[in-house]
């Protein structure tokens, strides 16, 4: 009964916000990743399969693996895999943790004055 | 200097650089038809979750007990000469969503905020947060049908914006439209990241 009441007065819930996820239990539990940071465009590359042997891994670890053949984004994993990107970096920490992908940090060194930058990406975009 | 795409020697290719471009806006001002029209990959969607982390930085008076809930964001991808990658985010520009506009706009190339010409208002935190903030920002007025046309000066005038930002009008559907916003973005960037240092002392006049 009181159910409907109280989701009227949760003004996270609404489209704005999309839906509410329990992404513990792909997790379980964690919210942090053990290792690394990820921020969302990190590149992920997979180094090395994960044999069969190995255990601990959920289907979304494995689906990580295999989706990183090609470097994607974390941006990307979450979207391809339709989780939250919160999810996305604990399992990242855990493929990080085991040796099975590889992190490419944004560079630091996108120098916002640096004018040949801004005149390559404006070639390239008027090329498109 | 030391980009070459050529240098394989290390075995592995050198890995594209990657900006980030922001796209905000009110609710339905077309930010996902936006990032669809320009991405060169499938328009995706995720998700970012607030939890008790951000807390401590939000205000989110009246919700607490509440450990975590998500906001939806759109993104899409553009590759320039395999030398860059261009990441479009799409993410609703209402205030309680700024916890996640501190990650994206940190290192950004600048942000498009798209505004729904019936309903300019809905863009006024997206306005004030770029300009708070110091992030290089267009404003892109996307015209839906049957919408009323707007001057683009009555634009600039409702949205008290300094002379120098760039304000034009786009269909947010279209991918040539999308990319003249994307190509007007980076030109203003560039002009107020490089231009000399007297021009650029001066906050916007009052």
């Amino acid at each position: 009964m009181r159910s409907s009441e109280e989701f009227d007065d949760e003004r996270w819930l609404d489209e704005h916000a999309g839906p509410l996820v329990r992404p513990y239990v792909m997790t379980r539990g964690r919210i942090l990743p053990i290792r690394g940071k990820f921020d969302l465009i990190s590149l992920i590359v997979t180094v090395r399969p994960v044999p069969m042997s190995e255990v601990g891994f959920g289907p979304e670890h494995l689906a990580i693996v295999d989706l990183c053949h090609e470097m994607l984004s974390v941006a990307e994993i979450a979207g391809r895999l339709d989780l939250p990107v919160g999810t996305v970096r604990v399992l990242l920490g855990d493929l990080l943790h085991r040796g099975f992908i590889a992190v490419e940090e944004p560079q630091p060194e996108v120098n916002m004055s640096d004018e040949a930058m801004y005149e390559a990406v404006l070639d390239g975009l008027r090329t498109l | 200097m030391d980009y070459g795409l050529s240098e394989r020697g290390a075995g592995r290719p050198k890995p594209p650089i990657a900006i980030k471009i922001l796209i905000a806006g009110g609710f339905g001002a077309g930010k996902t038809t936006l990032v669809g029209a320009v991405s060169e990959t499938q328009p995706l969607r995720t998700e970012e979750i607030l939890t008790d982390q951000g807390v401590a930085v939000d205000d989110v008076s009246g919700v607490e007990g509440k450990n975590t809930t998500t906001v939806a964001m759109d993104f899409g991808r553009i590759t320039i000469k395999n030398r860059f990658v261009l990441y479009l985010f799409g993410t609703p520009g209402q205030e309680r969503f700024w916890f996640m506009w501190d990650e994206l706009a940190l290192g950004a190339l600048g942000a498009i905020v798209l505004a729904d010409a019936r309903r300019l208002a809905d863009c006024f935190p997206s306005v004030d947060y770029f300009e708070r903030r110091g992030t290089p920002f267009i404003v892109a007025v996307n015209c839906f049908e049957g919408a009323r046309q707007y001057e683009l000066d009555e634009v600039r005038l409702a949205l008290n914006l300094a002379p120098e930002i760039p304000v034009v009008l786009c269909d947010a559907r279209e991918r040539d439209s999308g990319k003249k916003i994307l190509i007007t973005l980076v030109e203003h960037a560039k002009a107020r990241n490089t231009a000399p240092p007297e021009k650029m002392a001066g906050t916007p006049a009052g």
